[in-house]
């Protein structure tokens, strides 16, 4: 047993259980949410500079050997993974000490936001198909029930939406798990990748297709992505910030790992999905951003269309080690990006009490370093030098040029050109221009806590711009282990396959 | 008796995403559970019908004698069934909210959020 690889499951999973039973004291959830939040962190660097130094750490459950047991895996993706979740699990706890009201604290939001993050990092952790269902499943019960916190009518319609494509994704998941097990016998991740080698049957390529459409629902790629803006714009802004961060790099993760480790990436049906799918969820994102005139649904957008940049590094994967390179780069600039963003669209409502660009205007003025603060993480998304977005983009880009894949780094280019135009859409309406006639006056209320929270992230998108090769060589690591799936298997199962 | 589980598998499936696209929200979560069920079920079919004895050991030995049913596959229903049974108490309880909210249980009349 190591202790190192359950520790990132255990410490929310305790401080939810604990958060439940104190729920109506809201000092012990207050101190529970920054204990376990900075434990968690704690825990998430140590099990990354473990896994850099050891390689892949296994742990067996309950002693079961594998492949009959169920494993928890530690690579170095899945670590960078859990440090992510970590950080941005920590930022959201800290941003919702000071946003979320008490009524909603009574309504458990800290024991939800913790089970949310076991179940993120339960997902990146384990080794065995169907114990990834179930962590998936945690996760979405969480996310369920903090979607709809609060019960207004756009929550609802929200979440309806949400939920029913969730669980279709869900559904199809299970299908896919159930052929698959058919077909080879195990749930094991590291076995099913030898076993599959094994077998010549057309039944591989629909399975493929169907972790496919799953993951690609969860992951909000196109054509799957609808359910994403209909919904991440209604809940509490601290919980969109949340799930913008950290749900649909869940399902890119999933990706990642199952057409990496099981499937063989030089199917051509294969290679060629990821690379349609990867443009036009790109395109489809942008554009659909720019006619959108609120705040939190331009970024909506924005999600799907980064999603993009990240399948088309998994894409090229098999061409271009750089390319996966650059897409691993690219999820780690974009979580901590893309929960920024929320967080200062959270902020200007406090202070305007509006998400509509056209009532908002004139907070540069007023607030010159919140303008500041967002400037940061929007030309970091849009990918400026010598932000992080800049160095996901080129790096990715780079990886499409070495593959020779021009459609796609033309779509690239032009889709970060696009970005640049929202988030200057964002800047004028929101800092730049005059303020309507009718602007609410400012709320009561100390912002500390946002601010320092922002500040925080903003600080950390400005060190992996400026700290951009310690980071990719992180990425590069992590990549190289990707593609070499020998290496997992032979940790998992415990000798050469 | 494979090909007949098949079959009642894919009119299962058929048949939710049928009621899925309904625009009644009572007909999505009948589609939903209805969904979770050909899932289980296929399950069942593909991990292998067979005619054999339950997965019992016996006292005196270490393994079970003779052919015996694979019992992972139903653990995985077992397991399908308790998180679907969840997480469709939620659903249900979520439509409710939504009548209650929107006051219609068309679908067309959530679409605020959409444009």
């Amino acid at each position: 047993m190591n202790l190192l690889v359950i520790l990132p499951i255990l410490i929310p999973l305790t401080a939810g259980a604990l958060s439940l039973l104190g729920r109506h004291s809201q000092r012990v959830q207050a101190a529970l949410a920054v204990i376990g939040s900075v434990a968690l962190v704690a825990s998430a660097v140590a099990l990354l500079l473990a896994t850099w130094e050891h390689g892949h750490i296994v742990t067996e459950l309950g002693r079961w050997p594998a492949p009959f047991g169920i494993v928890l895996v530690s690579d170095l993706l899945a670590a960078i993974m859990i440090l992510l979740s970590a950080v941005t699990g920590a930022a959201t706890a800290f941003y919702s000490l000071g946003s979320i009201s008490i009524a909603h604290r009574k309504g458990g939001y800290f024991p939800l936001m913790h089970l949310l993050l076991a179940g993120v990092n339960g997902a990146f952790l384990t080794g065995d198909i169907f114990n990834l269902y179930v962590w998936f499943e945690v996760m979405l019960v969480a996310s369920f029930s903090l979607l709809i916190l609060g019960g207004e009518r756009a929550q609802m319609e929200g979440a309806v939406k949400y939920v029913t494509l969730n669980l279709v994704s869900s559904a199809l998941f299970l299908s896919a798990i159930g052929l698959l097990y058919g077909l080879v016998g195990t749930l094991n991740m590291a076995d099913i990748a030898v076993k599959l080698g094994e077998v010549d049957s057309g039944m591989t390529t629909v399975i493929a297709m169907l972790f496919m459409v799953a993951f690609g629902i969860k992951a909000a790629a196109f054509p799957f992505f609808f359910w994403l803006p209909a919904s991440y714009h209604t809940p509490q802004v601290a919980v969109s910030a949340l799930f913008a961060g950290l749900l649909t790099k869940v399902g890119v993760y999933a990706l990642f790992r199952v057409f990496t480790l099981i499937f063989d990436m030089d199917d051509p049906l294969i290679h060629q999905v990821l690379l349609w799918g990867a443009g036009l969820t790109m395109i489809t994102g942008v554009l659909g951003a720019a006619a959108q005139f609120e705040f939190r649904r331009i970024l909506s957008f924005h999600i799907v269309s980064q999603i993009g940049y990240m399948m088309m590094g998994l894409a090229l994967a098999s061409v271009s080690v750089l390319a996966l390179a650059g897409g691993i780069f690219y999820i780690i600039h974009h979580i901590i990006v893309k929960a920024n963003l929320f967080f200062v669209s959270g902020l200007v409502y406090r202070l305007r009490g509006s998400y509509e660009l056209k009532q908002l205007g004139g907070l540069y003025r007023d607030k010159p370093w919140l303008a500041l603060l967002f400037l940061i993480p929007a030309l970091s998304l849009a990918g400026m030098p010598p932000l992080s977005g800049f160095f996901g983009k080129f790096i990715v880009i780079r990886g499409g040029v070495e593959a020779g894949a021009w459609a796609l780094v033309a779509a690239a280019l032009v889709v970060g050109l696009l970005t640049l135009y929202s988030m200057t859409k964002i800047w004028a309406e929101v800092f730049w221009k005059a303020a309507p006639e009718h602007t609410a006056s400012a709320p009561s209320g100390s912002n500390t806590l946002l601010y320092a929270t922002v500040t925080g992230l903003a600080l950390i998108t400005v060190a992996i711009g400026l700290g951009a090769q310690p980071v990719l060589v992180l990425a590069q690591a992590a990549a190289e282990q990707l593609l070499d799936p020998t290496r997992y298997i032979t940790a998992v199962l415990g000798e050469a396959p | 008796m494979t090909s007949l589980m098949a079959l009642v598998v894919g009119v299962l499936y058929a048949a939710a995403i049928y009621m899925m696209l309904r625009r009644s929200i009572v007909k999505l979560v009948i589609g939903l559970v209805l969904l979770s069920n050909a899932a289980n079920l296929l399950i069942f079919t593909a991990a292998g019908l067979r005619r054999d004895a339950p997965p019992l050991v016996p006292d005196d030995a270490q393994v079970p004698a003779g052919l015996v049913a694979d019992p992972l596959a139903q653990a995985l229903i077992l397991t399908a069934i308790v998180i679907g049974f969840g997480v469709l108490a939620f659903a249900v309880v979520l439509i409710r909210r939504a009548y209650e909210v929107v006051e219609a249980d068309d679908m067309h009349q959530m679409r605020d959020t959409d444009t």
